[in-house]
């Protein structure tokens, strides 16, 4: 097996089991640390795939700022204001109709992928996919990009708004 | 990456090699940790008077040798109401976050680990994960200083990046890149073309050295709270707070935080270093440059940052939390978005 072939099984191993913990875990500071090796090995998935400017916004976004986010929130509401939040064991019902479902769309998941005849193309290697993404973003994809930022601007307002209102 | 490591010249593009690169900036980086510490101790105690260490060795210079050795040798102590499997593995996260920014770091033209063209982006990202690290070692620790040490120092590591990299983006627009070699290569030449004094260029560039300089000081201001140094220590102020995050640890895992102090004040030097004072380019022109001056000039650059470091924390009295984010909301934040919106118009003008 070659490098990347090593490479990619690692990651694979390490999304599945850390993605494991953050569903079974009965602890949910667990789950929430856990969810960081999750978005850390699709990073590296991203990188074996040569998308290497999504794998880094992946880390710094998903790491950084959501994970940082949903910790902070577990935690404040577990040691400060003394209710233990904790994913509760479920009664029967909701297991088995959980369980049903998740395995309905487990099957049909699996046949589709099997099914499709994927297109493969050869892989091109760019050089450089952040100048190729900013061009893109600047030109062809400008609006999108443009409502996305006013709509980060309206919601960093609309918190500063809530957080200072006593 | 070939023309870009000399090791992989040397020895091919194989599985000993990628171990023996990623191992490298360990290295040193031990070897650096030492004499930081003897710097830390020696300096702090010039600039109070004091001799400092002085029975270890010759003038005490083995000091830090035997503080490793001390540490290796305490009790691990791990407390009774601590959670014990997030407790553990905290330090070597906050560590591994501090260690991955080594990953990009140019060290010389011919040995940076890994030349992506995202270098300093990716830097800033990885440097979340030792935050991530911080929360989990002070939530596990349970107690109720360490977990106020933890949230402090998230909470400065946020309010500080963002003006940190405003600062680091307007050298990616005056270098139209993000790799920190090819940063490295446009400022070649006398020190005069470093991007601290507004990047090479003719006498137009008069205009924005004054903005450069501004971002130069706004990043090194940022690089001291993100590395919880003081006047921004007050995640672990001992008067306040015991230690901070790492109050509870004792041991190697206190060693395993320390070393990944140390690491980030060299990850944060090297970045001001390659963005701002030229990286391995040597500051006379041509005279003592090459690929193994590279490494000297780099890491001689580095060491002075640190040295200017070390200098404040013994000099400036901590900051009060308000007048910490005040400072970095209300004046560093403005004022690098005001350099930024000059640097890029004299960019586009250019």
């Amino acid at each position: 097996m070659d490098l990347v072939g090593l490479a990619f099984y690692f990651l694979a191993a390490l999304i599945v089991i850390s993605a494991a913990i953050v569903v079974f875990s009965k602890n949910i500071m667990y789950s929430a640390f856990s969810l960081m090796f999750t978005f850390f090995g699709v990073a590296g998935l991203y990188v074996l795939l040569n998308a290497d400017f999504l794998a880094v916004t992946q880390i710094m976004v998903y790491i950084g700022g959501i994970l940082v986010l949903i910790i902070f929130g577990v935690m404040l509401t577990t040691r400060i204001t003394g209710v233990d939040v904790k994913s509760n064991s479920l009664g029967k019902i909701q297991v088995g109709i959980a369980g049903l479902l998740s395995t309905i769309i487990a099957i049909s998941l699996i046949v589709v992928f099997s099914s499709t005849k994927w297109f493969l193309s050869e892989p091109k290697v760019s050089g450089d996919s952040t100048k190729l993404i900013g061009n893109e973003l600047l030109t062809n994809y400008l609006l999108a990009f443009e409502a996305a930022s006013v709509l980060l601007l309206i919601a960093i307002i609309g918190a500063a708004f809530i957080a200072r209102r006593k | 990456m070939g023309e870009t490591n000399f090791l992989i010249k040397l020895l091919g593009d194989n599985l000993i090699t990628v171990l023996l690169i990623s191992a490298l900036p360990l290295g040193f980086l031990v070897v650096y940790a030492l004499l930081a510490i003897l710097g830390e101790l020696k300096i702090s105690a010039w600039m109070q008077e004091r001799v400092g260490p002085m029975r270890t060795g010759w003038k005490g210079v083995l000091q830090p040798l035997a503080e490793v050795i001390k540490l290796i040798q305490k009790e691990d102590i791990t407390p009774d109401a601590a959670n014990k499997p997030l407790y553990n593995l905290a330090p070597y996260i906050v560590f591994t976050g501090a260690y991955a920014a080594f990953a990009v770091i140019p060290f010389s033209e011919f040995f940076v680990p890994s030349g992506i063209n995202l270098g300093l982006f990716y830097i800033f990202a990885v440097g979340s994960i030792g935050a991530i690290g911080i929360v989990m070692g002070g939530w596990a620790s349970n107690n109720k200083y360490t977990l106020l040490g933890a949230m402090r120092s998230v909470a400065q590591l946020i309010s500080y990046e963002i003006p940190g990299a405003m600062a680091i983006l307007s050298i990616a627009v005056l270098s139209s890149s993000l790799n920190m070699q090819e940063i490295n290569k446009a400022q070649t030449g006398w020190f005069w073309n470093w991007f601290m004094f507004g990047g090479p260029g003719s006498y137009e560039k008069l205009w924005v050295i004054p903005f450069t300089l501004g971002l130069t000081l706004i990043y090194m201001i940022a690089s001291l709270a993100e590395t919880n140094r003081t006047p921004f220590d007050i995640p672990e102020g001992e008067s306040e707070l015991v230690a901070g995050y790492h109050t509870e640890y004792s041991g190697m895992k206190f060693a395993m935080f320390f070393f990944a102090e140390y690491a980030n004040m060299f990850v944060v030097a090297a970045v001001l270093v390659t963005a701002f004072m030229g990286g391995w380019n040597s500051p006379f022109g041509s005279f003592l440059s090459g690929p193994l001056w590279g490494a000297f000039w780099f890491i001689g650059k580095s060491f002075f940052v640190i040295f200017v470091q070390i200098w404040l924390r013994w000099t400036l009295p901590r900051l009060r939390v308000d007048q910490l984010m005040y400072l970095g909301w209300k004046i560093l934040l403005p004022v690098s978005f005001i350099c930024f919106l000059f640097v890029s118009l004299f960019r586009m003008l250019n």
